[in-house]
């Protein structure tokens, strides 16, 4: 009898206070889209920067003298004794030959011999660390320029020297992606709670007399709770729905043409639908009860 | 203190103690200090014993409303004690608060209805929030609302009553759970005289049923014509406690004292106006 009696008085408020429940459910539903179209976001542009950072490479060039045992020797110099490598690959001469000979074959047809070092290709454990492992094979000397730790080591070199240029970029767009999130997420509490507080202002009064009547703190708490997340769901459910049809109208559609939509790393669809909808009955819910404390000290 | 009373005491004392006419209220030395350095009540000393009618006046800021708050437990006493029905209020948990609540009804000038709910509804929520049924609830409301001649405004809101209708569901609502004691804070402070006297009439009808009942108001005329007994206050101090004029419970019918009510009280003798003075002169 009392959950029935606590669900019929949370719809009577519901009916009696249309304005402010649709503010509330507006407010919802708006805080559940951005979030909703601001998660994949975020993560299919934190994914791409990513891969980015994933492309950033440390080649290390060996003289066009080296022998074979120069190569083994450098070889085991990387994979043991270099920190802050990920994993080496190996083009010979002969590979690298080949593959520039396909890129550009008429200026590799003048020239005849092979002018190409042979090369390892090293990628880094983690993208930030592609400098200093660039600096650990070749330290900068006192007299400004680099030498390499290994005679047989020609130069030591960053792909077209740019990964200073996306570390940087990556990073800014980590950063600003970041803060953009934190303040949709400070804009949308601070939404929902102001309308909770709203519309419990407006029925302080309406609480004051039920505390004069002799009604526990809970007795008034629960229609006010269960209003919460009956609004909180209401909004939940329109949000998705509203985001489930973008997602078949526009998102769909397009996804074959771009790999960053269909990046793997977004979330799946139906665990965002289930975080959302969490998400909107829990905060509603809880606001509602939260905000209620201040009006109960009578 | 009236003789009459101090009668009426010293036959309380000579009794079995089981015969005793226990207090209801008892405010021993209560004091009560705003957190703003403002005194609300100042050693405030008395006792009311069961079954009273008592008057509570005073100017606006005496310490009425004060005396009211601390009954309801909204403040606490910043020194002193209160017992009400022999509990001594500061030794009540907070959580208790809403349990005891319900043995008191409580009136207040500005009514303090839900504005969302009907008539019956209204009334209904004080039964509800003690966990009374729906059962209970079709008993006992409809007879509290026919004894404040509220039966035919069943379903109506608040907002479509008079001010003395209004008045008359918050009393009914006050009394539904029949408690052994009933507090008004101005109950006829937003009211016209005649609808007044039907506010006080209601509340005598209430007392003579045995319910306790203390009344807060600035209107000395009624006070003066009702001879009940009268606790006065000024300035947070209780500087008067006395039965007015030869009066025995139970002694005037309702009717009765609806037409006491309407008697002119008698003249108050005041200082003359300095102001009227000027005028004469010139």
């Amino acid at each position: 009898m009392r959950f029935s009696f606590f669900f019929r008085e949370a719809m009577r408020s519901v009916n009696r206070n249309a304005i402010p429940s649709f503010a509330a459910v507006a407010s919802v539903v708006v805080t559940v889209l951005v979030l909703g179209v601001f998660i994949p976001v975020v993560q299919a542009t934190t994914g791409a920067a990513n891969e980015v950072r994933g492309r950033v490479l440390v080649d290390v060039f060996l003289k066009t003298d080296a022998k074979s045992a120069d190569v083994e020797r450098v070889r085991v110099l990387l994979t043991e004794k270099t920190k802050h490598v990920g994993k080496v690959q190996y083009v010979s001469k002969a590979d690298a030959y080949k593959q520039e000979k396909k890129r550009n074959p008429e200026a590799y047809q003048l020239l005849g011999s092979n002018p190409l070092p042979d090369t390892f290709r090293v990628t880094p454990d983690e993208a930030d660390n592609a400098l200093a492992l660039r600096d650990e094979l070749a330290p900068t000397a006192a007299s400004g320029r680099r030498t390499s730790i290994d005679p047989a080591i020609d130069k030591v070199e960053n792909r077209k020297d740019q990964t200073g240029k996306i570390l940087t970029a990556t990073r800014v767009v980590k950063l600003a992606m970041f803060m953009l999130v934190t303040l949709l997420v400070i804009a949308s509490i601070l939404l929902i709670s102001n309308t909770i507080r709203l519309s419990l202002f407006s029925r302080r009064r309406e609480v004051e007399v039920m505390k004069l009547v002799g009604a526990t703190d809970w007795f008034i708490r629960w229609p006010f709770v269960i209003e919460g997340i009956v609004l909180g769901a209401l909004g939940g459910v329109m949000a998705i729905l509203l985001l489930l049809v973008g997602k078949i109208a526009l998102i769909d559609p397009l996804a074959g043409d771009f790999a960053l939509i269909a990046s793997p790393e977004t979330i799946s669809f139906s665990v965002l639908v289930a975080l959302l909808f969490a998400a909107s009955v829990g905060v509603s819910g809880v606001g509602a009860g939260l905000s209620l404390r201040r009006f109960l000290r009578v | 203190m009236a003789i009459s009373e101090r009668h009426a005491q010293r036959l309380d004392r000579t009794a079995a103690a089981d015969q005793q006419v226990p207090n209801v209220i008892e405010f021993r030395g209560a004091s009560m200090r705003f957190p703003s350095g403002d005194s609300g009540l100042i050693d405030a000393t008395f006792s009311i014993r069961r079954g009273e009618f008592v008057f509570l006046v005073g100017q606006t800021g005496s310490g009425k409303s004060t005396i009211m708050r601390l009954l309801i437990k909204e403040h606490e006493p910043t020194a002193g004690t209160i017992r009400v029905a022999g509990h001594d209020l500061s030794t009540l948990d907070r959580k208790k608060v809403p349990y005891y609540r319900r043995n008191l009804g409580i009136v207040f000038q500005d009514f303090k209805l839900l504005p969302d709910r009907t008539v019956h509804d209204n009334v209904a929520y004080a039964l509800q929030v003690t966990g009374g049924g729906r059962k209970e609830i079709r008993a006992k409301v409809p007879d509290i609302l026919r004894l404040t001649g509220l039966a035919t405004k069943l379903h109506n809101f608040p907002d479509q009553l008079s001010g003395g209708e209004q008045q008359r569901v918050a009393v009914a609502r006050a009394f539904v759970n029949h408690p052994p004691l009933l507090i008004a804070d101005e109950p006829t402070g937003n009211l016209d005289p005649e609808t007044s006297i039907g506010i006080m009439q209601l509340l005598y009808r209430i007392n003579r049923t045995g319910t306790t009942v203390v009344v807060a108001t600035h209107d000395h005329a009624m006070v003066d014509r009702m001879r009940r007994r009268v606790i006065e206050l000024n300035g947070g101090r209780v500087v008067r406690d006395e039965l007015t004029a030869g009066y025995r419970q139970g002694e005037v019918s309702t009717g009765e004292f609806g037409a006491l009510l309407r008697e002119p009280a008698p003249a108050p003798r005041r200082l003359p106006d300095p102001g009227s003075l000027f005028d004469d002169a010139f």
